[in-house]
């Protein structure tokens, strides 16, 4: 074994120039994937955490008819006195982080001419889980719970209606009694999340000026929940079940983004294996040519006794050399700028690509998983060994005599 | 040597070849190398092919030495029939009972001088210290010892062939082909390298069979078996075949 990689090692250095180069095309092409494999898991994660955060939280707690996709806002589908729930529900379970009521309605803005389509939220401008907003805003001021004329837009609305601090606007909501109400809103502040889908088409109101304009009085469409930690979402939704509502988890309200990031491991392993392909064929053939140079000294060992499968060890030992020195590269290569794009993070605009329903941030913040490192180093491997195989089986079923005359 | 070797020389045959024929098809084209060879060759030969170039010394030496297969007629190495042995049958006879010194210096580059003469050891898997024993007995006999860790573009001609000879002699083999093995050599290597193959056929007994048509290596061998297009003419100062 020893004497095995002891040759195999000697003969790569014979021709240093192109082994490094085979070497080079393994880490470049690993390196990529596994970048490729960074950005998809960091734009999921972040789609994900996004989508959590903004909207879906861990759990969501609804009247018993409520359907999200229709935005009822009828009485009988909303919660009735939403703080008395609650505060019963947050002294029961500790790993309640936050818990908040929100009403949600559909609306449209109008400015002059031009008009959008919007959700409208009524949130309370003082819980926790809707600092996020606070945090977000880039002009003007947070929405306070007493501002029966203020409202929150997003940025890029503001920038397609061409909005600033202390315009005004009109707002056009649906009601509980199915009717339409209509008001001009001074746009306290906008804000960003970095999530274009969401911004251009949410817009907030304090949670009672909400509850007024729309009719829906003292009542909430949803109670929005964070746990200590999203993998308590399960038990905490099977402890809240209750005869008077519903509760969702995180996981029902993003089966979209699951499936997405199903559908796209399975393209991406079709694009590794193309990328590995055009790499094991750098491999492959630096070692046929290696065969052709070396055809005199396999008659050579031949002629002494070695047999085929000692010749074929003999090269794919030095393929599996390559392979090494090409997956280390290929881990520094992946690790540091998937460490780097982890840090600083990729540049997306996803404003022009005019993608709804996955709340994508602006710029994609690569995550290397263990998961991915260890699958694309054996992959990567596997599919170099497999494409040295022709030339070492060649190299192996050589006839001595031929071998040893140079052909 | 004919006096330590003597009692093996009529019990012992190394090879008997009967009506070998070997005819290679290039093309449309068949040219018959051999045409109907019969030889025996007994233990503790030193024995010479020659002839003109052409005349089928080589493709009779690789047919002797299993690296090519007879078209018809049978070769017997050792007792056994080697036309009935598989490829890695005929390796294990090449590794166990063969050994090759070729005309160009077939040593493989990357290997040293010592690692060179281990490697059929190696393959004929012995155990480390009889095998550092052996390589470095190898190498005092054919005058190398010093040169032990050279690679082979640190040797000259004449000391690469004899880390060939010390090679073809490690797994102490019953015969020794060696192909035109001083072809490429000046004079004075030259001898060098036939003056050692004698000294280690008469120390060790094992057979050498060289093809060559150099006269000065002709007068080392004891037995001149001449070839010409293909069929032994001469044996030992004898016509041998019409």
């Amino acid at each position: 074994m020893f004497q095995l990689f002891k040759m195999a090692f000697r003969d790569l250095g014979r021709n240093k120039r192109r082994t490094i180069l085979s070497a080079l095309a393994v880490s470049v092409g690993m390196g990529l994937l596994l970048l490729m494999s960074a950005v998809l898991v960091g734009e999921m994660r972040g789609a994900l955490q996004n989508t959590i955060q903004l909207f879906s939280g861990h759990l969501q707690i609804r009247g018993l008819n409520y359907d999200e996709n229709k935005i009822s806002l009828k009485w009988e589908d909303l919660i009735e006195n939403p703080q008395a729930l609650i505060d019963t529900v947050t002294a029961q379970y500790p790993q309640i982080v936050d818990a908040t009521p929100r009403l949600v309605a559909s609306g449209i803005v109008t400015r002059g001419e031009n008009s959008r389509g919007v959700q409208v939220i009524g949130l309370d401008p003082e819980s926790e889980a809707n600092q996020v907003y606070r945090q977000g805003v880039i002009a003007g001021d947070f929405l306070t719970s007493d501002d029966r004329e203020g409202i929150l837009i997003g940025q890029p609305l503001a920038e397609k209606l061409g909005l600033a601090v202390g315009d005004q606007i009109n707002l056009l909501v649906n009601t509980s009694n199915g009717d339409v109400q209509e008001q001009m809103f001074t746009i306290r502040g906008i804000y960003t999340t970095n999530t274009f889908g969401y911004d251009e088409s949410t817009v907030f109101l304090p949670l009672a000026k909400a509850q007024t304009i729309t009719g829906a009085e003292n009542r909430a469409s949803l109670i929005f929940i964070m746990l200590q930690d999203r993998d308590q979402a399960d038990s905490v939704a099977a402890a809240l079940q209750s005869p008077n509502y519903t509760v969702v988890t995180w996981r029902d309200m993003n089966a979209m983004i699951v499936q997405v990031e199903d559908f796209a491991n399975a393209y991406m392993t079709i694009f590794y294996l193309i990328v590995l392909g055009i790499t094991a064929t750098v491999v492959s053939n630096t070692l046929v040519m290696s065969v052709f140079e070396r055809t005199r000294e396999i008659g050579i060992l031949a002629a002494i006794g070695m047999k085929g499968r000692r010749i074929l060890a003999q090269f794919l030992t030095e393929a599996a050399l390559i392979a090494t020195i090409g997956v280390i590269g290929g881990l520094i290569l992946g690790g540091a700028l998937s460490y780097y794009f982890e840090l600083y993070g990729f540049p997306m605009d996803i404003s022009k690509m005019g993608l709804t329903g996955i709340l994508i941030n602006n710029r994609i913040y690569t995550h290397l998983t263990l998961d991915n490192v260890i699958y694309l180093s054996v992959l990567t491997y596997i599919v170099t060994l497999l494409a040295s195989f022709a030339p070492a089986r060649m190299a192996s079923r050589m006839e001595p005599v031929e071998a040893l005359h140079g052909k | 040597m004919k006096e330590d070797s003597s009692s093996k020389e009529f019990t012992m045959e190394v090879t008997n070849i009967s009506n070998v024929t070997r005819t290679f098809t290039i093309g449309k084209v068949e040219t018959r190398a051999l045409r109907g060879v019969n030889l025996k060759i007994e233990s503790g030969e030193f024995t010479a092919l020659v002839g003109p170039s052409g005349s089928g010394k080589t493709t009779l030496l690789q047919i002797i030495g299993c690296l090519d297969q007879p078209t018809t007629g049978s070769v017997i190495i050792n007792g056994q029939d080697v036309t009935k042995l598989n490829r890695n049958q005929r390796a294990d006879l090449r590794k166990g009972t063969l050994g090759f010194v070729f005309q160009f210096f077939a040593l493989i580059p990357t290997l040293s001088a010592y690692e060179n003469v281990e490697m059929p050891l190696l393959l004929s898997r012995q155990k480390n210290g009889t095998r550092k024993e052996r390589v470095m007995e190898l190498l005092n006999a054919v005058g190398l010892a010093d040169r032990a860790h050279h690679r082979p573009d640190q040797l000259s001609g004449g000391e690469q062939q004899r880390v060939a000879v010390a090679r073809a002699l490690a797994t102490n083999p019953k015969l020794i082909l060696a192909d035109e093995p001083t072809a490429n050599l000046d004079t004075e290597n030259g001898r060098q390298v036939m003056d050692i193959m004698q000294r280690l056929n008469k120390e060790t007994g094992v057979t050498f069979v060289f093809a060559t048509h150099d006269p000065r290596v002709i007068k080392y061998a004891q037995r001149v078996v001449t070839l010409r297009d293909g069929l032994i003419v001469e044996n030992n100062g004898k016509s041998a075949q019409a």
